[in-house]
């Protein structure tokens, strides 16, 4: 009997220390969730460092873009531990805020003399804010971004082909610098036969499910004029959204879909831009930033044979914001450790080694720098995309604002589906009836 | 004395060993049998039973009942901390006058009358052939079996890649038949393509489900029946209408009724293939469901949307249940 009791003893001390075994190992440990790409293996490496001065281990948790958003929120909304520390999407930042999944920084960076006039404007308001236009911080901007392009530099500067363009279109073949041109270009090598392969003219964001085609079509909606209100603030979205501007941007970005990308390119994101592009299969490629110094190192299609613009203007300068702040979330067991880990990211010296390992820094240590413009062939852009993005609703309801925008958009592109207008107009209404539902009209 | 006590116990069970109980307690050592004897037959039955039960009811009737509450509120899975009010029937009648949802109910009856047409024609086509008993028909059962012995996200990235306007195998193999350029059409990619791109898959995959149920059938029709039918003179083809058809028929309704509560509610390999696209050429019902409960996060919403694809499967069901029974009994 007694055998038996301390054999009882001991199998029940052992299932108390492993299931307490996680717990302790919290307290110098953080796990950081992220999306899964080229920027995240960059931070990986940076965060060697604080794990070298504070002795924390740091754990990661990358998702696939496209699964991102879904895992991540589940995660939030079922009140998950999975996470200490999360850099989310800018457009998570209202309802994350409102329902308490990430702690307010405010009094945090007070403290530790953290300043948001140290980073970007417009990254502060895009990646740390809600309500927007407030000082209420919720995160500390952590990975600058826009939709940019890039093209086959080499192709470009073909003597035949330039001499073929000039002939055409009386001007110098060069990477374009308003749509107008974007679709001139793109129809110009669309079909065309180089290196003994048929090539596209561009690959652009197609996407269905999650995020895709909202994200580039904006590209050519917000250089057109589409606003998602008249006044800030009112939600009076009638003649913002389905403005004649509006409705000659969407037109653009069919127009370009139907005239210049590959064939079957009908529900496709980052890694489809990606794939055509250093398959050698499309001239021109959208795509976030983040990729950038990853295209530049590739063998095949990097280096000389790369160039890189800034989203193409047309009534006005514009890029889609893309990007991403850093949040301690509510429920973490390593608080003390997570805001420590803020606070050393905060510092402009990791920032700066930040933007060397790949990582889009924010902090005006490193945008100011003399030296940055140089620091990369796409610095420069960096810079200018910077101060002309434009983000999507922040609204604690994005999700379903997004839902619509991605249907009526896709029907209309992909689907051939009513015109651009009926698009916009249907678009109106389904946001009109979020927002009454929101008791915000 | 224990040996006596043992003996006497074992007599007065085997007083009772006609039950079941009884036989349960002379197989058991002495204490348990003790214990087991102060129990009666419907409360063993209900210690059996229990643990399923329990399951059951945690698993599917919990989830049901909660569906149904949360069809009446506003509830949204984003928001917990907002507070949950009664809506009444409000998101039953706003999807219920939702023409996305009536759009996705189209799609989907379309997607199921023509897999279940194709299906059943093919697979009673080929289950009618394999009957016949000819060399190697062991071996081409088994060819034909594979299809639906893979996963359906296996079947949804394959049939991806077959289909691929560039690369892809089929677009080569139509363009081989026609003479079409293999580029010149998308069949994911075409609003008029693409919904009989599912079917096809779908049909490829699940046939030899069907054919294996309607072989079933035919495989149980006695051959004294055909014997007496030849004897009478009887043609292939009148023994075909009225022996095999007849008498095949309750298996090939019962995989009508499998196929088709199946097919309802697909969403995996539609997925895959399509997402829903191109647009929401393709978004059949329960893809819609998921987007709203999963992407725009309206709990309250979907889970009317849900009871209602409930109600319509369970409903059709019984309906097609009833008259299956009939057939089964002429």
């Amino acid at each position: 009997m007694k055998t038996m009791k301390q054999a009882l003893l001991g199998a029940t001390s052992a299932l108390v220390l492993f299931t307490a075994a996680p717990n302790l190992a919290k307290a110098d440990e953080l796990t950081l969730c992220w999306a899964a790409w080229d920027p995240a293996n960059a931070l990986v490496e940076l965060s060697k460092d604080f794990t070298g001065q504070s002795g924390t281990t740091m754990k990661f948790e990358f998702v696939p873009w496209p699964n991102f958003a879904d895992r991540i929120l589940n995660e939030l909304n079922s009140g998950g531990k999975l996470c200490d520390l999360l850099i989310g999407d800018s457009q998570w930042l209202g309802g994350s805020a409102e329902n308490g999944y990430y702690v307010k920084l405010n009094d945090f960076f007070d403290k530790e003399g953290i300043k948001m006039s140290d980073f970007a404007d417009a990254a502060v308001n895009a990646y740390a804010t809600w309500p927007k236009g407030t000082p209420n911080y919720w995160a500390l901007p952590a990975m600058g971004d826009a939709n940019a392009w890039f093209y086959r530099k080499d192709w470009f500067a073909k003597p035949e082909i330039q001499a073929e363009f000039k002939q055409k279109y009386g001007r110098d073949l060069a990477a374009p610098a308003t749509w107008d041109e974007l679709k001139q270009v793109a129809e110009f090598f669309n079909g065309r036969e180089i290196d003994g392969k048929k090539v596209y003219g561009a690959a652009i964001f197609t996407e269905r499910a999650s995020e895709g085609i909202t994200m580039g079509a904006t590209g050519a909606l917000y250089p057109y004029g589409f606003k998602y209100e008249n006044t800030p603030g009112k939600y009076d979205m009638e003649g913002a959204v389905n403005s004649p501007d509006a409705v000659a941007g969407l037109e653009a970005y069919k127009a370009l879909y139907k005239c210049c990308t590959p064939p079957g390119y009908t529900d496709a994101y980052m890694g489809e831009s990606l794939d055509a592009f250093k398959s050698g299969q499309v001239a021109m490629a959208m795509n976030w930033f983040a990729f950038f110094p990853g295209l530049y190192k590739d063998e095949k299609v990097g280096g000389d044979k790369i160039g890189f613009f800034v989203n193409p203007k047309e009534k006005v300068a514009a890029s889609t914001l893309g990007g991403q702040g850093i949040s301690v979330v509510a429920n973490t067991d390593n608080m003390e450790g997570a805001l420590a880990y803020i606070k050393w990211f905060a510092q402009p010296d990791v920032q700066k080694k930040w933007w060397s390992l790949g990582g889009y820094a924010v902090h005006k240590a490193v945008l100011t720098d003399p030296s940055f413009p140089e620091s990369q062939p796409f610095a420069a852009d960096f810079l200018v995309a910077m101060n002309q993005v434009q983000d999507f609703w922040q609204e604690p309801s994005y999700a379903i604002l997004l839902q619509a925008m991605q249907k009526r958009l896709h029907d209309y592109v992909v689907a051939d589906k009513g015109t651009a207008k009926e698009a916009l107009d249907g678009l109106v209404a389904d946001w009109t009836e979020v927002f009454k539902d929101d008791g915000k009209l | 004395m224990p040996k006596f006590r043992k003996e006497t116990q074992v007599t007065s069970v085997t007083d009772t060993s006609s039950s079941l109980l009884g036989k349960a307690a002379n197989a058991t050592p002495a204490p348990i049998a003790s214990r087991i004897r102060g129990i009666s037959d419907r409360s063993m039955a209900w210690l059996f039973i229990t643990p399923a039960i329990v399951l059951l009811l945690a698993i599917n009737i919990f989830p049901l009942i909660w569906a149904i509450y949360l069809s009446f509120t506003n509830f949204r899975a984003n928001r917990p901390n907002a507070p949950i009010e009664g809506v009444g029937l409000s998101n039953y009648s706003r999807v219920l006058n939702d023409p996305n949802i009536w759009q996705a109910m189209q799609t989907t009856a379309h997607f199921v009358f023509w897999t279940i047409l194709l299906q059943t024609l093919i697979g009673f086509s080929l289950a009618y052939l394999i009957d016949r008993k000819f060399r190697g028909h062991a071996f081409w059962t088994t060819v034909i079996l594979v299809p639906m012995m893979l996963s359906p996200a296996v079947v949804g990235n394959f049939w991806r890649f077959l289909y691929q306007p560039q690369i892809g195998l089929f677009n080569y193999i139509v363009s081989f038949i026609t003479g079409v350029p293999p580029s010149s059409f998308e069949m994911l990619g075409s609003v008029q393509l693409s919904p009989w791109a599912i079917i096809i898959v779908d049909t490829w995959m699940w046939t030899p489900y069907v054919m294996l149920i309607c072989l079933a059938g035919l495989r149980s029709i006695p051959d004294y029946i055909y014997e007496a039918a030849e004897v009478d003179r009887a043609s292939l083809w009148r023994q075909f209408w009225s022996i095999t058809l007849p008498m095949a028929l309750p298996f090939i309704m019962l995989a009508v009724l499998f196929r088709g509560i199946e097919n309802f509610k697909m969403f995996d390999m539609v997925t895959l293939l399509t997402g829903g696209g191109p647009g929401s050429t393709t978004e059949v019902a329960s893809i819609t469901l998921k987007r709203e409960a999963f992407e725009s996060w309206r709990t309250g919403r979907a889970s009317a949307f849900a009871i209602i694809l409930f109600v319509a499967v369970f409903g059709l069901a019984n309906i097609y249940v009833k008259a299956l029974n009939k057939v089964k009994q002429r």
